[in-house]
């Protein structure tokens, strides 16, 4: 028998508190699932830094990335095997990629892509097709297969329909990260009848659809992603920890820039800050590691780095205000130079930070918008995008949503305004 | 502290107009891969690769005040054209200076047609790979747009003199 296709003599389930069980009978995925790249997921959080706001946000994108490869198990093995649309020969490439779609993510991915300029999509293709356990393990199913199972998470694949399992606008990951998210983080929100539209969805051609009559359960989805988004991932307490994680990376950056002596060589960045780096760097670090440095620096004798750090790991965060661009730009010049009179520097310790969202949008021929609608499949076998039939999907299309808001340790200029009159003014202006 | 919101401006200041949507996605994507620093993050859509981020910003500067978005029913699709408004040059007192050799590569762009710039952007998202293999992903991708070989040959020719002017 084919390694693709053996099956484990007794099938294995993990307890998972959103699925009930994860199902893994096939070999391939438990060969997978043991690989050091997959286990170092344990330690990489699904949220960064939503447990300061939300505590039960402890979760990793080991337990989402199991939850996809469970859901998309479930649409194929319950839904799709049979019908004529679907080629069971893309199964297990299909499996592989919901398993490993997340491979390439960093520790505090978000803010560690964003100082170190680095794409986490790229370092998926990387861990999948370099020298790494996991490539090992797909490439005893064929030569091809790691490369095919890339080229599905690339969103390169010839068969449409397997990437839209994992990358669309109602897809596996989404389906287990709103469930999940909300689970953990404790909110009511981000609940939806996900047994109901895996009941309904269909494959066609080019993507999985959904049956008409699954249309409020769809709704239903569209609906707790939108709230999940303004209620937890854009937080603004989150969005605070965030802004400092950003400006201690920078800082301990600009550092070894400027040939800063740190009391503790951080060897685990050193390759990040020379732009150096090879892969097995990028898989060795994890967030354990960076919050262990960040204790580490609070000790450092750069009291900027320091400060962050000490705000960081004990949860002594920015303030924050509302702010509108727009109309604030002068504003914010008057207050960088306010910062620096005052002797404290606006690059680390004054930020603007945008949040933004559209629920869902569909594409008008011709407007050059780059997502693929949700469709409905009308009784005659029609497919009719869900924006047309739904009233409620209709008010929201294409509505984005921002939210601007400037961060600053108030706590600072709080304690000594009295001994400092350029503090109470800084106050003044940022509360104006 | 509104740099990235600068740069697009500027951006669009030295075209002094864009047209389309897509076209503006592709050039962005082009100049950031030629190593002028923007900001916005890219993924492979339906066009080629294409920014959220952009999109957002975009949208942002135009509610700000500091781009004007102009639409235009072509009959079978809209158009969109931006440029940058009086407030715009007034927030753009504010940015630091862009490198000079930005401007020569936004002209090179904005002279080309957004079909070659969604060819070129392609290209140069899949340039870790050998060229036949660029080339075959590009035909997997964009397979409807039946790319010939000559507008291959003369997108890898204009990715090459780009390079030669672009940033180290």
């Amino acid at each position: 028998m084919d390694y693709k296709d053996k099956k484990l003599v007794e099938e294995k389930v993990f307890k998972d508190p959103v699925h009930r069980y994860i199902h893994v009978r096939d070999q391939v995925i438990w060969d997978v699932i043991s690989t050091r790249e997959f286990q170092r997921l344990r330690r990489i959080k699904q949220l960064g830094t939503t447990y300061l706001v939300f505590h039960g946000a402890e979760h990793t994108r080991f337990q989402h990335s199991l939850g996809v490869y469970e859901i998309v198990r479930r649409i194929i093995d319950d839904g799709f095997n049979g019908q004529a649309e679907w080629n069971d020969e893309e199964r297990m490439v299909t499996l592989c990629a919901a398993l490993l779609h997340d491979l390439g993510h960093g520790p505090f991915s978000h803010a560690f892509e964003k100082v170190f300029d680095l794409d986490h999509e790229k370092f998926t293709q990387a861990i999948l097709l370099g020298d790494t356990e996991v490539n090992a393990v797909l490439r005893r199913v064929g030569d091809d297969f790691p490369q095919r199972v890339a080229d599905v998470i690339g969103k390169t694949y010839p068969d449409k329909l397997v990437v839209s399992l994992i990358s669309s606008q109602i897809d596996a990951d989404r389906m287990d990260y709103l469930q999940r998210d909300a689970y953990y983080t404790g909110v009511s929100y981000g609940h939806f009848d996900m047994e109901r539209i895996l009941r309904v969805m269909r494959p066609t051609d080019e993507q999985a659809v959904i049956k008409s009559s699954g249309m409020h359960a769809v709704e239903d989805y569209i609906m707790s992603r939108y709230q999940m988004y303004w209620q937890v991932y854009f937080h603004p307490v989150s969005r605070s920890a965030e802004v400092i994680l950003i400006k201690i990376l920078h800082r301990a950056k600009d550092l070894n820039e400027s040939g800063y002596s740190f009391a503790q060589q951080p060897v685990h960045f050193q390759s990040f800050f020379n732009r150096t780096f090879e892969l097995e760097d990028y898989i060795s670090l994890d967030e354990n590691i960076l919050l262990t440095y960040f204790q580490i620096w609070m000790k450092e004798k750069d009291s900027i780095l320091s400060d962050l750090c000490t705000r960081f790991i004990n949860r002594n965060l920015f303030q924050y205000a509302e702010f509108d661009p727009a109309t604030e730009y002068r504003k914010i010049a008057e207050l960088e130079k306010l910062f620096k009179e005052a002797d404290i520097d606006p690059d680390y310790y004054l930020l603007a930070d945008s949040s933004s969202d559209l629920p869902y949008d569909f594409y008008r021929p011709g407007e050059e918008n780059e997502r693929l609608p949700i469709y409905l499949q009308m009784a005659n076998g029609d497919l009719s995008e869900l924006s047309r039939s739904s009233d409620i999907v209709d008010a929201i299309s294409g509505k984005r949503r921002t939210d601007h808001k400037i961060y600053f340790p108030e706590d600072i200029f709080t304690k000594k305004q009295h001994e400092n009159p350029l503090y109470a003014q800084i106050l003044q202006l940022l509360r104006s | 502290m509104l740099q990235e919101h600068a740069r697009i401006v500027q951006f669009i200041s030295l075209a002094k107009e864009v047209t389309g949507r897509k076209k503006l996605q592709k050039m962005v994507y082009i100049a950031k891969r030629m190593n002028f620093p923007f900001a916005e993050k890219y993924e492979l859509h339906m066009y080629g690769p294409y920014s959220e981020e952009l999109t957002l910003r975009i949208e942002e500067l135009c509610e700000m005040g500091f781009l004007a978005e102009q639409c235009t029913d072509k009959a079978s699709y809209v158009q969109y054209a931006y440029n940058v408004t009086e407030t715009g040059n007034d927030f753009l007192d504010t940015a630091d200076q862009p490198h000079p050799n930005l401007s020569i590569c936004i002209d090179r762009l904005n002279g080309k047609s957004s079909r070659f710039l969604e060819l070129v952007s392609t290209l140069l998202y899949f340039d870790h790979l050998p060229k036949d293999e660029q080339i075959t992903k590009v035909h997997i991708v964009k397979n409807k747009l039946n790319f010939t070989d000559e507008e291959m040959t003369n997108a890898f020719g204009f990715i090459e003199e780009l390079q030669r002017q672009s940033l180290q």
